[in-house]
């Protein structure tokens, strides 16, 4: 069982591995990389099975053990099977232009279609107000926890009122009165926040990237090697 | 004071939000006063980029347009989109719309239906624009299409060959394209095709993205992303510089039509408020009473509502941002009140 649960899934991995990195440094071997890519696309189409089939477990279990919120795994249930049957069987999807005899031959998301209409009157509403409801929560947040306990947390305050500012009509009104062909213009809220963004931020995210980068090639080196197989999920 | 402030209901808080977001939105919707714009580099980069993209060909250009986000983002990014499909389309570029999100087909839709059916009814599908819908796979998509792009793309959204489609022709991977142009909301997004795209096969790209993504993405600029615009206030600056830039090619092509000369032509574009005043001078004598009143309709008329969003937009934004300041500033009093009485903080 070793060489099913072990040794395959290893030789898969730096096969795959190996061929990605040769189809990126020699063009002779760039076909390999679309072959990769293929399989690629081919195990994705499974994750979202094994996703949705997890998704299902996971729900109805609550639903079964009754734990607190159970009713809202109902919910997402009853919305995930809607939802599916109706992508899959295209229910209301308009038959394709090109060849309207052909059954199922019809665009699944186009407008006026079930799909289309899920997406129009909940999914977006849904979502636009998930994400908008951020705005109070960062409200609050600044009230109560942005503090200028230290040096550092009065460098990011200040670095906040800067951009916060300066990407406004604000940084003009506060600002605008230094000339902008003038050797001050610099100090202007709008051109500071652009300085910050550019030289401060970018010098920092650029060392942290480059670590990242890295990190990512040492890491990627002892999972082609075997060196590192936690991704096997046995624990070693 | 300070003690009201310690002790300040969060409700208080939600609501001062909620009056900086909505009264600015019901002002500018109702007067239509906007705040004005000054274009940073970023922005006037992206739209040079979009503009020259093609040229060194000698031909119209493919132009790769990537809508990934969704309506969570849309608020932000809409109005990048909605402008660079203006640009293009003016520009004359042909444009292939794809996603690399599963609702970005509804964005790409409405981006076609907004900019395309209602300001350039002339262009027409499969010659002037495509639509390849979304492809599940995130950057693996990408280091596909820059190898063969039909392995990922068979047909476009509505299930139509690709080998039926005219403008596909001679389109066979990511080299094929002038520039990338990209509007990223996360993951997959600009950081995947600088990584997979710009850098590797040395394609011009240019990206709009969310506010969180812009500091990711600074250290690209400018040489894997040519053009950046960041946020609502990007969107807001490329859209007032692409609103000039379609009014003033507008203006030139109704003066070229009715035989005015490309010097006379270019000076008014650029003097759009005297427009009014040279037809009615001798300069004008050849052109019809038709013609006149669509010269001025277009130089001085009202920008159409959904190429001023991002403008819009600024004003709630500013409004908001003050609100932050001044709950930072009124925290940071109850915290040194609280240290100079020596409670916890």
């Amino acid at each position: 069982m070793q060489i099913l649960t072990r040794s395959i899934p290893l030789f898969i991995t730096a096969v795959a591995g190996i061929v990605m990195i040769l189809s990126a440094f020699f063009p002779y071997t760039s076909d390999w990389g679309k072959f990769a890519g293929q399989f690629f696309n081919i195990l994705a189409a499974f994750a979202f099975v094994l996703g949705g089939g997890n998704l299902l477990k996971l729900h109805l279990k609550k639903i079964s053990d009754q734990r607190p919120g159970w009713a809202y795994s109902g919910v997402v249930l009853v919305c995930f099977i809607v939802t599916l049957f109706v992508g899959l069987l295209k229910i209301g999807a308009y038959p394709n232009p090109t060849y309207p005899s052909v059954h199922f031959g019809g665009e699944t998301q186009g407008s006026g279609s079930m799909f289309w209409w899920f997406y129009e009157y909940a999914f977006k509403p849904l979502t636009s107000t998930m994400f908008a409801m951020l705005a109070f929560y960062v409200a609050s947040a600044a009230f109560r926890a942005f503090r200028a306990k230290n040096f550092e947390a009065i460098l990011l305050l200040g670095t906040a009122f800067v951009v916060l500012l300066g990407r406004t009509f604000a940084g003009v009104l506060a600002t605008g009165w230094i000339p902008p062909d003038s050797a001050f213009s610099g100090l202007r809220l709008e051109n500071l926040s652009v300085y910050v963004m550019q030289v401060f931020n970018t010098a920092g995210t650029r060392a942290i990237m480059i670590g990242i980068a890295l990190g990512i090639a040492s890491t990627s080196m002892k999972i082609l090697l075997g060196i590192d197989r936690s991704f096997l999920g046995s624990g070693d | 004071m300070i003690r009201m402030l310690e002790n300040l209901d969060r409700r208080w808080i939600f609501l001062a939000m909620a009056l900086c977001v909505s009264v600015p939105i019901l002002v500018i919707g109702l007067t239509g006063v906007t705040f004005p714009e000054t274009p940073t580099p970023l922005a006037e980069a992206f739209f040079d980029e979009v503009d020259r993209a093609g040229e060194a060909n000698g031909r119209r250009a493919n132009v790769l347009i990537a809508l990934d986000y969704d309506p969570a983002s849309a608020g932000e990014l809409s109005p990048m989109s909605l402008s660079l499909v203006n640009q293009c389309a003016q520009k004359g570029h042909r444009m292939y719309f794809i996603s690399l999100w599963p609702v970005g087909p509804q964005m790409i839709e409405e981006s076609i239906d907004k900019v395309i059916k209602r300001f350039y009814p002339d262009l027409v599908y499969g010659q002037d624009y495509v639509n390849l819908g979304f492809k599940a796979g995130s950057e693996q998509v990408i280091k596909v299409m820059g190898i063969d792009l039909t392995t990922e793309f068979r047909t476009d959204v509505e299930g139509t060959m690709l080998s039926q489609i005219p403008m596909m022709e001679g389109i066979t991977s990511l080299e094929d394209f002038d520039l990338i142009a990209e509007i990223s909301a996360g993951y997959p997004g600009s950081k995947e095709w600088v990584l997979y795209a710009a850098t590797q096969y040395d394609i011009p790209l240019v990206s709009g993205m969310t506010g969180v993504q812009a500091p990711q993405n600074y250290p690209y600029y400018p040489t894997q992303l040519k053009g950046l615009l960041g946020a609502i206030k990007g969107a807001a600056e490329y859209e007032f510089i692409v609103n000039d830039y379609v009014r003033e090619a507008r203006v030139r092509s109704i003066l070229a039509a009715n035989g005015i000369d490309e010097e006379t032509s270019l000076g008014l574009s650029k003097q759009l408020d005297q427009i009014s005043t040279w037809t009615t001078s001798a300069e004008a004598a050849s052109m019809s009473p038709a013609a006149k009143a669509e010269l001025i309709d277009v130089a001085t008329g009202a920008t159409p509502g959904e190429f001023l969003e991002g403008q819009r937009r600024m004003g709630p934004q500013l409004f908001a941002h003050l609100l932050m300041v001044l709950l930072i500033i009124l925290g940071n009093l109850v915290f040194f009140a609280q240290r100079r009485r020596g409670g916890s903080a």
